[in-house]
């Protein structure tokens, strides 16, 4: 017997979006089942992981502080994704983006001046930019495959951060901590929500997002890309190169990465730490799939995942559930919602028949 | 005597397509019956069911006066059916012989000893030892010949056999069919060649739509007749160009040497070639000996990494330059493959028209312009007959002759000082081909340069100013039409000339 997948024709909108609702469906599902079987209270792990995120002002402010980074990378990768170019690496670039931000308020602790903060925002997408930006140089000059390259990259950038936090980088009076100085008043972003944490980098993320729309929907260079993923064979014979595609497609995803790298040591962290790497660059990966590459549904997708590493974390707490089973949770979620795109899309044959 | 096979009120719906609708069908032994329509018309859906690819939804098939129910191939080769497809299914890296044994029962020295008899007796002749990769279109078809032979089949049927042959092939190929119907085997021929279907064929059977408009002895009649029945409407005339004035040499390939690195692929050695304003040049030779790597180097989808004055465009050299370029200096070029190269097929008409309109005014600051892309698009539509729901319709919906007819729309309405087009009609039905050629020489008698590439000869003879022919990447002197022949072109095609 042969099965083959046959393209559906025509499909309408409300479709399309009931593959994330489903996905949502089975992997809480299959959560329930798996949480049951560690013997740990499946109700009340579903119960911290889904619901308790929107419950009380505190819970929901962490999940916008949450999307925001989330939001950011995953517009940046979902810009390459859609250009069949695979930029796995955004957790390396984030910690590299971080870096170069951090640079400017650990050489001039108490510095106040008002483009303090500007500049290391601008500094962090460039290291961010710059990190992707070496894979892309590989890539055009060597094709070395940019998945395998932007995931060492991530590797070598935990150990530069590693390295400096452990050595130069260390706060003197910080007890041996590997960690920075506290940075000035001056690198830290305003709070946009008071009593929170949630600063303005969440309205920049919402602003970058509909960048990425204009871009994507209403820019000739969108067009370009999305040309390249669609059909590289058309984009050759129109003439877009693919070494364009791929330049602009890993010097974006590193530049929103870099971005949030920033961010998180200009917010919520205020100094530099080893856990500014905490998987967004990851996780980042399944809101832009969850979103569909598309800006908007990124904007979803993102407050969706927000929500759940807030609830993962609740989980941890309330229902003993361990650090592995939210990142069990998260690959499900992306499992289940690639399956279901995939039967959405395609009609399934069975053939009994041998064909000639 | 009841007829070898008989097909009553056959029907085979896919989706919302109606494929074949309540076709009745009779073979005798001993003919030569051929199945005429467009493409689309639903023949190769008919032949599926004969051979037992698929099962017909409604309807009755016969076998010597018998009702069967054919679910698979290996049914219908046990009762006798034997095909051979449009494309071989042989593997390259075997013999002939041992191609054969996979399906043919019987020891080596047997078959290759069937080969050869077979071949003597039908004008087969075919080296059993031959590895498959070294034959010429013609052998490999003949092995598919003689594969399907050796199993006694009553039956034969034949998808577009001649159109992968050089004129020559096609003069034996008939008469090893004359000879096999000499000796009481039924022969379906499948072709939308008229004269050929007047030359072999005792009947035909003429689809249109999926049904069948005609039952007819197509001695009697007309080439012109049979097309009129099968299109539906009277054809429309031919196009030969009238000669015409010439303008400057606008595309000059000079000593264009190229090596490909692909183990598979051909290399081109010393190719030279002019066009000038207003002449059509016609490529002719079957595809594979380099017709793909000519059209790249000529578009610029394949840029010379030195040299870039073996390939001038307007004067200027541009074999350096990549397909952006040389576009922007005035060149177009319809490929041979539209979905995927010519157009993307998941994206709208509109978007497909930005695909290498986007200098036209349907980009402005780096923006799209949809009003002026949804324009430009309807225009296309309209001036080229694209039979669609409208511009927003995705590419892939269209049947490839619509969408041959946009991508040459899409290409003409550049207005090119060079046009390049690789197989215009490949796969478009007759009534869009004439139209099609029609367009390219009112384009040449514009004034452009344009360069065709294809494998039907007739094309070439009816819309060219000169042929060249390129075999085994070597491409042959040119010569004007008016002075040379179809056979002079055929030995060419197949490297006989000295």
């Amino acid at each position: 017997m042969k099965i083959t997948f046959e393209r559906r024709t025509a499909l309408s909108r409300p479709v399309l979006f009931a593959a994330p609702v489903i996905a949502l469906g089975l992997a809480m599902l299959t959560s329930l089942i798996l949480f049951a079987a560690l013997g740990k209270p499946a109700g009340q792990a579903l119960y911290s992981l889904l619901l308790e995120p929107f419950v009380g002002w505190y819970n929901i402010s962490e999940v916008l502080l949450k999307m925001g980074p989330l939001m950011l990378i995953a517009q940046g990768l979902a810009i390459g994704f859609r250009a069949n170019v695979f930029n796995i690496g955004a957790e390396g670039q984030l910690i590299i983006g971080a870096l170069f931000a951090s640079a400017l308020p650990i050489y001039f602790p108490e510095g106040s001046s008002p483009l303090m903060l500007p500049a290391m925002i601008a500094l962090g997408a460039l290291g961010g930019a710059a990190w992707a930006g070496i894979a892309a140089g590989l890539r055009v000059r060597f094709n070395a495959n940019e998945i395998l390259v932007t995931l060492m990259l991530t590797l070598i950038a935990t150990q530069v951060l590693n390295y400096l936090l452990l050595g130069p980088w260390k706060d003197p009076n910080g007890f041996n901590f590997p960690q920075s100085v506290i940075f000035p008043d001056a690198a830290l972003l305003p709070i946009l929500l008071s009593g929170t944490r949630v600063n303005i980098s969440v309205l920049a993320a919402l602003l970058l997002s509909a960048l990425a729309y204009v871009m994507m929907r209403h820019r000739f260079s969108g067009y370009q890309l999305l040309v390249g993923g669609l059909a590289p064979r058309a984009a050759r014979y129109a003439g877009f190169t693919e070494a364009r595609a791929v330049w602009v497609s890993l010097l974006l995803g590193g530049l929103m990465a870099g971005l949030a790298g920033a961010c998180e040591v200009a917010g919520p962290l205020g100094q530099l730490q080893r856990s500014v790497s905490t998987g967004y660059g990851y996780s980042a990966i399944i809101v832009a799939y969850l979103g569909g590459l598309n800006p908007l549904g990124i904007v979803v997708s993102a407050f969706l995942m927000a929500a759940l590493f807030i609830g993962g974390d609740n989980a941890m707490v309330s229902a003993d559930l361990p650090v592995a089973a939210v990142f069990v949770f998260q690959g499900l979620l992306l499992v289940f919602y690639l399956a279901s795109l995939t039967f959405i899309r395609h009609r399934v044959i069975f053939n009994t028949a041998a064909r000639a | 005597m009841a007829p070898l096979l008989q097909l009553s009120g056959v029907s085979k719906r896919y989706g919302g397509v109606q494929a074949n609708s309540g076709i009745d069908l009779s073979v005798d032994a001993g003919t030569i019956h051929a199945i005429l329509g467009e493409n689309g018309a639903g023949k190769s859906t008919l032949m599926k069911l004969i051979y037992g690819v698929e099962r017909p939804d409604e309807g009755q098939v016969f076998w010597q006066g018998g009702a069967v129910a054919l679910s698979s191939p290996s049914d219908a080769r046990r009762l006798g059916i034997g095909m051979v497809f449009q494309h071989f299914s042989l593997f390259e890296t075997l013999s002939v012989v041992q191609n054969m044994a996979l399906i043919v029962p019987g020891s080596k020295t047997e078959l290759a000893m069937r080969i050869r008899d077979l071949g003597a007796a039908f004008g087969l002749s075919v080296d059993p030892q031959a590895m498959v990769h070294s034959l010429s279109v013609g052998e490999r078809q003949r092995v598919e010949i003689i594969r399907c032979l050796l199993l006694n089949p009553k039956l034969l049927i034949l998808d577009e056999p001649t159109s992968v042959l050089p004129p020559q092939s096609v003069a034996l190929l008939f008469d090893t069919l004359r000879a096999l119907r000499a000796k009481g085997m039924a022969i379906l021929f499948i072709s939308h060649k008229l004269e050929e279907i007047r030359e072999l064929c005792d009947c035909a059977t003429i689809l249109r739509q999926g049904k069948v408009t005609a039952r007819l002895d197509p001695r009697q009649g007309t080439a012109h007749d049979l097309a009129t029945l099968m299109i539906g409407r009277p054809m429309p005339p031919p196009v030969h160009p009238t000669p015409h004035g010439l303008g400057e040499e606008r595309l000059a390939l000079s000593n264009l040497t190229f090596a490909n690195e692909d183990p598979f692929g051909v290399s081109l050695k010393d190719v030279s070639l002019s066009v000038r304003g207003g002449e059509i040049l016609g490529i002719a030779g079957i595809s594979g000996n380099g017709q793909q790597e000519l059209a790249a180097l000529i578009s610029g989808e394949i840029a010379l990494k030195s040299g870039a004055s073996a390939v001038t465009l307007i004067g200027q050299p541009v074999g350096n330059l990549g397909a952006a370029a040389r576009r922007k200096r005035g060149l177009a070029f319809v490929p041979e493959d539209r979905l995927g190269r010519g157009a993307v097929p998941d994206m709208s008409l509109a978007d497909n028209a930005l695909l290498t309109a986007h200098s036209r005014g349907l980009v402005q600051n780096g923006f799209i312009n949809r009003k002026a892309e949804r324009a430009f698009t309807a225009d296309c539509i309209a001036r080229f007959d694209v039979r669609t729901a409208g511009p927003q319709a995705e590419a892939g919906s269209l049947s490839g002759g619509n969408l041959q007819k946009f991508i040459m729309g899409r290409e003409m309405m550049l207005e090119p000082s060079v046009l390049l087009v690789a197989q215009p009609t490949w796969g478009v039905d007759i009534g869009a081909a004439s139209e099609i050629r029609q367009r390219l020489v009112a384009m040449r008698n514009a004034g452009a340069a344009i360069v065709v590439i294809s494998e039907e000869i007739d094309e070439l003879f009816e819309i060219c100013d000169r042929l060249q022919v390129l075999h085994k990447g070597h491409l042959s002197p040119s010569q004007d039409v008016a002075a040379t022949s179809v056979e002079q072109i055929g030995t060419y095609m197949i490297g006989a000339a000295a």
